[in-house]
């Protein structure tokens, strides 16, 4: 009843909404691009979702992060958004994680999942979830915004490039500047997320074509959607590989 | 020879505009970039990828008349 009109379509049908089912998709990031990501994902019967995110909501926050309300100013992002995706579908089973993915935990956490969205907000992250994707061998979705702006990929998708191919070394953190920053209007996450739970559930679903080897940009002020081309960077691959080793092995230090 | 170029982003803040003609005098994608930076310093340091006909491209790639450019940076904000 619930899904009866996704399994509608024939792209997704009974087998699609099973395979939905025994998804499990860890979400880092519960702000602007996660909470989008996770309601739609929940909604549409993805089985096992995880949430990552050590913070905790601020007022700031809610022009954008429509998951969460005026009450829960100061409550752990993760414990809300749990508890409303629960509300909104039962039958999901939601793992929290109320911490940052560091070098320390990024390991344990990301091998129990099939899938990773990268809704994060700063370079260390977005390069520690590619290296250790590449390591653990976990395609990941990726969307970063700026002011009016996104980006959607999808990396190390069935031997694809990595995050590493298309942007080879980090920038220092207070070279780009983040949302907090910059400032950002509302809907842009919201679009940019949404499309991030489109290219989980086509991946989950084997339907239509993945955004890997491609960068999709849009810019909401003249409304121009455009798609590169990335090839795969052996060399950056490597180099990925070693920093998701230098994870391992500082963890298991 | 004379290029359009798209920028993105924090490129196009530091450009002044999301969509310019540009005078290339090298032929390559290294050449391209030693020429916006000389006469955009504030490219200077920052991190950015070229696309040439909506390909990212690696610096050795050469650049034809008529070619579209787009410079793209990465975006950290979620």
């Amino acid at each position: 009843m619930r899904y009866d009109k996704q399994i509608a379509l024939p792209e997704v049908g009974e087998t699609g909404q099973q395979k939905l089912a025994e998804a499990k998709i860890l979400v880092v990031g519960a702000g602007g691009l996660g909470c989008p990501a996770l309601q739609y994902l929940a909604a549409a019967g993805v089985g096992n979702i995880g949430i990552v995110d050590g913070d905790v909501v601020n007022e700031t926050n809610l022009h954008r992060q429509v998951l969460y309300t005026n009450s829960d100013v100061g409550k752990p992002k993760v414990e809300v958004a749990a508890e409303r995706l629960k509300q909104l579908n039962p039958e999901v089973e939601i793992h929290t994680f109320s911490e940052f993915l560091t070098a320390g935990n990024a390991m344990d956490i990301v091998s129990n999942y099939d899938l990773i969205v990268d809704a994060t907000d700063n370079f260390a992250a977005r390069y520690r979830i590619n290296d250790v994707c590449l390591k653990l061998d976990k395609p990941f979705v990726y969307g970063a915004i700026h002011r009016f702006e996104g980006q959607v990929s999808v990396f190390n998708y069935k031997g694809g490039p990595t995050y590493r191919c298309l942007f080879p070394d980090k920038p220092a953190e207070n070279q780009i500047p983040n949302c907090n920053e910059t400032g950002v209007l509302g809907v842009l996450p919201g679009i940019i997320g949404t499309y991030q739970a489109t290219e989980v559930l086509k991946i989950i679903l084997g339907i239509g074509e993945v955004l890997s080897g491609k960068l999709m940009t849009l810019n909401l002020l003249t409304n121009s959607t455009r798609t590169f081309e990335v090839s795969r960077n052996d060399e950056q691959v490597q180099k990925a590989k070693e920093k998701g080793l230098a994870a391992r092995e500082k963890h298991t230090l | 020879m004379k290029l359009t170029i798209n920028y993105f982003g924090m490129i196009a803040e530091a450009v002044g505009s999301s969509k310019a003609d540009f005078e290339l005098h090298g032929k390559t994608v290294s050449d391209l970039k030693n020429e916006l930076e000389n006469t955009f310093p504030d490219l200077l340091g920052m991190s950015y990828q070229i696309a040439v006909n909506q390909k990212l491209v690696s610096s050795e790639t050469e650049i034809m008349e008529q070619d579209e450019i787009a410079v793209l940076p990465p975006f950290a904000g979620g």
